[in-house]
């Protein structure tokens, strides 16, 4: 039996070492692959796409390296795996860095956590970053929520969250109020905490993404 | 559903700390039935499977020679438990943070070099993130005659006077981009007395990011007081749980029981 390769895409946002080392964990038959390179990407049968710091300086390495059309090609047509940053570059747009566009795959904008205690009229807003574990709900159901409890802890750390996105969206966390946790959508499937860090549920939602066909 | 539960956001953690010497845990960890307690590996896959929420290894290697060991140590750790991990002690360079965050470390606690380079903070929150800049805080209580209770910032293990308002440091490392505050009061560390609270509270209230309590645990209720009193979003504590006084279990369903917001696994 052929292995197959899971390409993580590496733009120079963040360690990629724990997300490589979590898919190894789960998956001994993939091979796992760092790259940034567009060859790979389009011969890989799996993609992650992580990322944390700053949206602005994600768009405009993705940019550099060329990578935005690979990605979009890759996200049309394979198991994608987008993770915190990497979710939320595929929105339309984000607030942050005085507003930036986003890979425009999903409509939908992120938001800063002030802006939207302050909307939602939330009496005593939370510390910004979100930082810690907290429960996610499903709204819908989805062959990745497989061995996942209902509602169970994963680990977040956020400034800028995604609003709620209708269907795309498939799982729910509430901070004074509901934002995106997990947005889903045919062959996409992408998750504003980091399943490399939480623990068991992480590794489970890791390992089902690795035997995901792509289809909801 | 408690009132934490109905807001949700994130529960209140609970982060053992290590302190890791040329590689090794130091200062006993003495789990019952571990084969080594020195091996930082598998001292983090206990804590891991015991549904600990974050680990902190404080890096107290006196010679800077020795320091990469600890790179290794992170690496090895972060190849097998997949949770949070900070790594602090030592760190005096973007090129010392980048080490550790490709490592598999999630956040690195700046302690002196903040001090000694202004500016230091906010160049590593703007080219790593927020989100990975935890700016530890050792603060002591001075008495400067004028009757109310101020904190300032210590270096070296309190030995170091700074001169700095513990407060106003944190307020400002927090306008500069920290994404977190670890908050060691000296005078409490050590001695199994509990928190200083009103130091606790007054920097949490101060600053709008999470706020870590640290140093004087000694027992469950010192917990409680630290979220209740102290307003802490984690609590960090190290020989309740190293010598087996209290599993984290116990400890969450203690903070359960007083209506502390927790995260509970089955284990």
């Amino acid at each position: 039996m052929r292995m197959g390769t899971i390409a993580v895409i590496d733009y120079g946002m963040g360690n990629l070492r724990s997300v490589s080392k979590a898919l190894e964990h789960v998956d001994d038959r993939s091979r796992v692959l760092i790259t940034h390179e567009a060859e790979p990407i389009r011969r890989a049968d799996r993609i992650v796409f992580p990322g944390q710091g700053a949206i602005g300086d994600c768009m405009s390495e993705l940019r550099r390296l060329e990578l935005e059309q690979v990605l979009l090609e890759a996200a049309r047509n394979k198991p994608f795996l987008g993770i915190c940053l990497g979710m939320q570059a595929l929105l339309e747009c984000s607030d942050e860095n005085g507003g930036v566009d986003g890979l425009g795959l999903l409509a939908g904008r992120v938001r800063h956590f002030r802006d939207g205690f302050d909307e939602a009229g939330v009496p005593t807003p939370g510390k910004v970053p979100l930082m810690g574990w907290t429960q996610v709900r499903r709204v819908r159901p989805h062959p990745l929520w497989h061995g996942i409890d209902e509602p169970d802890w994963f680990y977040f750390v956020h400034s800028y969250y995604v609003e709620l996105l209708g269907d795309a969206t498939a799982g729910v966390s509430r901070y004074g109020f509901d934002f995106t946790a997990v947005v889903a959508r045919d062959n996409i499937f992408a998750t504003q905490f980091h399943p490399e860090k939480s623990q068991r549920a992480g590794l489970q939602l890791l390992a089902n993404f690795t035997r995901w066909d792509g289809t909801c | 559903m408690n009132d934490a539960a109905e807001i949700g956001g994130p529960a209140k953690r609970i982060i053992p700390c290590l302190d890791v010497d040329q590689g090794r845990v130091v200062k006993g960890v003495r789990f019952v039935d571990i084969r080594d307690a020195g091996d930082p590996v598998e001292v983090a896959r206990r804590y891991d499977a015991a549904g600990a929420d974050e680990i902190t290894f404080l890096d107290i290697t006196a010679s800077s020679d020795e320091r990469e060991t600890l790179v290794q140590v992170v690496e090895a750790v972060a190849s097998e438990v997949f949770m949070p991990l900070t790594v602090g002690g030592g760190i005096r360079s973007p090129a010392d943070i980048r080490r550790m965050l490709n490592a598999g470390a999630d956040k690195v606690g700046i302690n002196t070099a903040a001090i000694r380079q202004p500016g230091f903070v906010a160049e590593a929150a703007s080219r790593f993130g927020s989100q990975c800049i935890v700016v530890a805080i050792d603060a002591k209580r001075v008495d400067d005659g004028s009757g109310t209770t101020r904190w300032e910032v210590f270096t070296h293990g309190g030995r170091r006077a700074t001169g700095i308002d513990a407060v106003e440091w944190a307020v400002r490392m927090a306008a500069d981009g920290a994404g977190e505050i670890l908050l060691t009061s000296m005078d409490r560390d050590g001695t199994r007395e509990g928190f200083d609270l009103p130091l606790t509270r007054a920097v949490s209230d101060a600053v709008s990011v999470p706020v870590i309590a640290s140093g004087g645990v000694g027992g469950l209720q010192h917990l409680v007081d630290g979220v209740v009193d102290g307003h802490a979003d984690a609590v960090l504590a190290a020989s309740i749980f190293h010598f087996g006084e209290y599993t984290i279990a116990e400890a969450k369903e203690y903070m359960a029981a007083h209506d502390i917001f927790v995260r509970r696994v089955d284990c």
